[in-house]
């Protein structure tokens, strides 16, 4: 087949001038505001995007749903991410349970649950009768042991009823990782400060969910006010459903509930 | 605790929480306690002679002074080798948080540090005197400074001077007992901890305090004297004795009594606290602290106090049984603090404790730690003599 064979300065001319147009078209599109909201943050919490926060007028509950967790280990790497844990270190985990039909129970949780539990234990000889899997957290208690024991008050519990940690402040004692009895706290080995899970605390003041709660696929993490009323945390937490808290015998009371926690769990 | 129902169960999968892993407080914080128990002990010491008047102390009560001044001086550096942020150490003085018990330590080391440093200079205020007068240059200021400007060594300045020794030393007694029972209670007041979280623990920490002092009260006023070729004085180390033996009894009742409440109650995560003492710790515990250097030292103090014994033996066993409380009490100390860590939270296994060499915390840093007092105690011995002339004429 012949080919035909333009001018070939016709040709370079109106290639640049396609290209220079495209450019420019495509430019403006991208820098011309058109009142889309892609740049915005989603409002996941109500009632927060767009106000002015008010500190003193807020409260926040956290819900597991033992029942639906599946182990996927999704919330431990959201919150690695969000936060940069150093290796080996856990704001947040994932255990398994696994009981056998002996009544002993078999925990684990390599990585912290960080990779997901893909494959079954193989170690069990017995008959399995049931598993399950069971994610932790800061507990943020309203008597929060860490808070008493900080010698520096760089651990304290906002209006708002998060417990945190003043970066600015911390003298790395370590006291108040004894005093968690939950061990949510630790050291971390490069800024050498106390650190613990803040239920994502400055995405919460934007009004988006606790990072691992957003990408929890089953909704075993629940997350909201419970002064908005029609929020799912206020339905679990005032309806009839059975929610335990742990370790209720050290007195810290926790806002932080398990919905299906077996009595096993510690 | 709804899920103890089965020990068996419980401990079936060794599981250790993630962040339980890591033995946070390590060998600066065995070493922490150890040193103001040391200060306390040798402050007790000191305490007999110049309040209650046991005369036979007075060879041992002025080194006994500079001994807890050397050891309080460095009080403190374990806890700065240890923090994550040493840099900001002083937030503790000037933003202490009123909840905390920790909070206090830096006013309590203040005002301990402040009696015995007052004490020493009533003490030694006519050897400084003496000093101040044949220095010259900025040694003399110096003396001028420790002698508050004063020369007078008449027989009222020193009737005066006792009195004021007596006051302090009776402040002393209870800043001395704030300043390790609040040691104990750094731990005792741990109520996630069950092997730490009990009211006896002030108690047995200031009873070992007691111990460990007077044991190395002992040990270095023998082993001064005769490294120097001098007399020992028989006297002093029965006294000695005799107060070591009465604290130490009360320390191990007060340590067993402990294991014993636990067993017998059988309260929250007993089996935890048991399968800690019979497993990683069944070795440092039940035959180092409690076997080896509890019931054998019981035993020979026992021998000491109801027979005759020769000075000589009496004083070469004093040593010797000395030196096994003296490292009783550290095992004590390492069984309390790192061993209650390797007990998880999950009440479901024990983690590990491997001492590094090179760490900040690290077996080399304990032992240049440890050195320091003693390089403090040998400059002191060139300001301050250790022994009084007519201490020596108490010599047998």
């Amino acid at each position: 087949m012949k080919i035909l064979n333009p001018s070939p300065e016709m040709d370079r001319r109106s290639f640049v001038k396609k290209v220079l147009n495209g450019t420019i078209a495509g430019s403006l599109f991208l820098a011309w505001p058109m009142g889309g909201t892609s740049l915005e943050t989603p409002e996941e919490i109500p009632g927060i995007k767009g106000k002015e926060y008010d500190i003193l007028n807020q409260e926040f509950a956290f819900i597991v749903d033992v029942t639906r967790c599946i182990g996927c280990g999704s919330c431990c790497v959201a919150d690695k991410r969000e936060y940069n844990v150093p290796d080996g270190n856990y704001r947040t985990w994932v255990e398994r349970y696994v009981k056998g039909f002996s009544d002993k129970i078999y925990v684990d949780s390599p990585h912290g649950g960080l990779d997901g539990y893909q494959h079954a234990r193989t170690d069990i000889e017995e008959e399995i009768r049931d598993t399950f899997f069971v994610p932790k957290l800061c507990n943020m208690c309203k008597e929060a042991p860490c808070v008493q024991v900080c010698p520096v008050g760089a651990t304290f519990i906002s209006p708002d009823g998060f417990v945190l940690v003043d970066e600015k402040r911390c003298v790395g004692c370590a006291y108040c990782i004894q005093a968690c009895p939950y061990s949510v706290r630790f050291l971390n080995p490069v800024t050498k400060i106390a650190e613990k899970c803040t239920w994502c605390y400055h995405r919460v003041r934007k009004g988006l969910l606790p990072a691992c709660v957003e990408v929890c696929p089953t909704g075993a993490r629940k997350f909201g006010s419970m002064k908005d009323e029609t929020s799912e945390v206020y339905k679990i937490l005032k309806g009839p459903g059975v929610l335990t808290v742990l370790k209720k015998e050290m007195g810290t009371f926790p806002a932080l509930y398990y919905k299906g926690a077996r009595r096993e769990v510690i | 605790m709804d899920a103890a129902h089965s020990s068996v169960a419980m401990l079936v999968s060794n599981y250790v929480f993630p962040n339980d892993l890591h033995v946070h407080w390590s060998m600066m914080i065995v070493l922490y306690p150890y040193i103001t128990g040391l200060v306390d002990g040798a402050f007790i010491i000191a305490a007999l002679y110049y309040l209650f008047d046991v005369k036979s102390l007075r060879p041992v009560a002025r080194f006994s002074l500079l001994f807890a001044l050397a050891f309080l001086a460095i009080a403190t550096l374990p806890l700065l080798l240890h923090l994550g942020r040493p840099e900001r150490n002083f937030n503790m003085l000037l933003t202490p948080s009123p909840s905390s018990a920790m909070a206090g330590f830096g006013y309590i080391y203040a005002v301990s540090m402040g009696v015995v440093v007052f004490i020493v200079l009533f003490v030694y205020r006519e050897d400084l005197v003496e000093l101040r007068a044949t220095s010259k240059g900025w040694l003399q200021l110096l003396y001028r400074a420790l002698t508050f400007d004063s020369i007078d060594v008449s027989e009222d300045a020193r009737k005066l001077d006792k009195k004021i020794i007596r006051f302090l030393v009776g402040i002393g007694i209870p800043v001395a007992v704030i300043l390790h029972g609040y040691v104990g209670f750094i731990f005792g007041g741990v109520k996630a901890n069950p092997t730490w979280s009990t009211p006896l623990m002030p108690v047995i920490f200031l009873f070992s305090a007691c111990v460990s002092g007077i044991s190395a009260i002992i040990l270095a006023y023998i082993v001064i004297r005769k490294a120097k070729g001098r007399s020992i004085d028989h006297n002093c180390i029965k006294t000695c004795i005799n107060t070591l033996t009465l604290f130490f009894i009360l320390a191990f009742t007060f340590e067993m009594l402990e294991v014993f409440s636990h067993s017998y109650l059988k309260s929250g995560y007993h089996h935890m606290v048991e399968g800690l003492l019979n497993g990683p710790l069944a070795s440092s515990f039940w035959l180092w602290q409690v076997k080896i250097c509890s019931v054998i030292p019981l035993f020979v103090l026992g021998v000491m106090g109801i027979f005759k014994i020769k000075p000589f033996l009496y004083n070469f066993t004093a040593a010797v049984v000395s030196a096994i409380l003296l490292l009783q009490v550290l095992i004590m100390r390492w069984n309390v603090v790192i061993g209650g860590q390797l007990m998880s939270k999950s009440a479901r296994g024990y983690t590990e404790f491997h001492p590094e060499w090179f760490d900040k915390e690290g077996i080399l840093a304990v032992i240049i730690v440890m050195a320091i007092p003693f390089i403090i105690l040998f400059v002191l011995s060139k300001i301050f003599p250790f022994w009084t002339a007519d201490s020596e004429t108490n010599v047998k």
